[in-house]
């Protein structure tokens, strides 16, 4: 038991550290454009690789996730709320998978 | 921007704590799966809660927990944990510049432990700096929405039925492309950096031999070439890039 403790304590140490230091060490405003650019499209880029393909497995079967992110997609095309999208995923989903 | 006093304060918490509320819903079926999962597995539901409030992560979790099963000794999980959680650099450098040069080091340190993918993009996403208490507010629900949905599921054990259980897998991911898509929409740029991410980690995932790569550093390679052409491609000058 003390044993999972530690291994949880472990991991939340290392979860934390790469969050923490670029905030606390980086206390300027960077001046190259080039890398400005860049973290201006980190968000976009780290979105893209995480979507797909983990979309794929994150259900029973690909068939259901391919359902799920097309109903996704369409109902962010129009600009449904977060929410939204993620209940209408999750529903069409496990239609699929008890129909 | 300067909190000159609490009125300023407390709008701003309440700003972040709004935008945070739909993550934090998002959370919650994910996080019972979470607790689900590491109660099958053999956690305690105490410590599948702990892990949650202390770990605050979702990949690193399911990872861990699946570690902790197999027993695997304290270094594979401490690397295990770090590949997984490398993006978290980027994102922290990226938020670093978006906030005043002068806060303090604790306060500093203190939002950055809720630095999520979700919470992160919202974040990103706002136009200008960002102040520490509307990164408090934001990150607020879904700090309680993922110990919560943790406990739910933690305490539930197995009564969900697996249809409804492996369905949930997508939240999150329905959740990245609820934010994608709109920004695509609107920004070419967007569009072509977050496809390129999709295109690099699907090479890197289906190709032989590079598909040994563990997703945590296959996100991390896609980001940094993604944001790389973006940067390229799509240079930002100097006026477009305040608040960044």
């Amino acid at each position: 038991m003390s044993g999972h403790l530690i291994a949880v304590l472990l991991m939340a140490v290392v979860t934390y550290i790469p969050r923490m230091l670029p905030m606390v060490l980086v206390k300027s405003k960077i001046k190259s454009n080039f890398i400005k650019s860049f973290l201006y499209y980190v968000p976009y880029a780290v979105l893209g690789a995480m979507i797909f393909p983990g979309i794929l497995y994150s259900t029973g079967s690909i068939a259901s996730a391919v359902v799920g992110l097309t109903v996704a997609v369409v109902l962010a095309f129009f600009n449904k709320k977060l929410l939204t999208v993620a209940l209408g995923a999750i529903l069409s989903v496990y239609l699929w998978e008890t129909l | 921007m300067l909190m000159t006093n609490r009125k300023d304060r407390r709008l701003e918490f309440n700003k972040g704590f709004k935008k945070g509320l739909p993550i934090a819903l998002g959370y919650v079926p994910v996080a019972f799966t979470f607790g689900l999962l590491a109660v099958q597995g053999g956690l305690s539901p105490w410590l599948a809660i702990f892990m949650s409030m202390s770990n605050l992560t979702s990949a690193g979790q399911f990872a861990g927990v699946n570690l902790i099963i197999v027993q695997a000794d304290l270094i594979e999980m401490a690397l295990t944990t770090f590949v997984i959680n490398i993006r978290y650099l980027l994102m922290s450098l990226s938020l670093s510049q978006k906030i005043r040069p002068n806060m303090p080091l604790a306060l500093r340190s203190m939002m950055a432990f809720g630095i999520t993918d979700e919470t992160f993009t919202v974040a990103s996403l706002e136009e200008g700096e960002i102040s520490f208490p509307f990164m408090m507010g934001l990150i607020c629900g879904p700090y309680f929405g993922w110990a919560l949905g943790t406990a739910l599921g933690a305490y539930t054990s197995s009564l969900l039925p697996p249809a409804l259980q492996n369905s949930m897998g997508i939240a999150l991911y329905a959740m990245f492309i609820a934010i994608v898509i709109p920004a695509a929409r609107t920004s070419k740029a967007a569009l072509v950096v977050a496809g390129t991410g999709i295109g690099i980690n699907s090479f890197l995932s289906w190709t032989p031999i590079l598909n040994n790569i563990s997703p945590g550093w296959r996100i991390t390679v896609a980001t940094v070439l993604a944001a790389s052409v973006g940067a390229l491609f799509f240079p930002k000058d100097e006026e477009q890039c305040q608040g960044i």
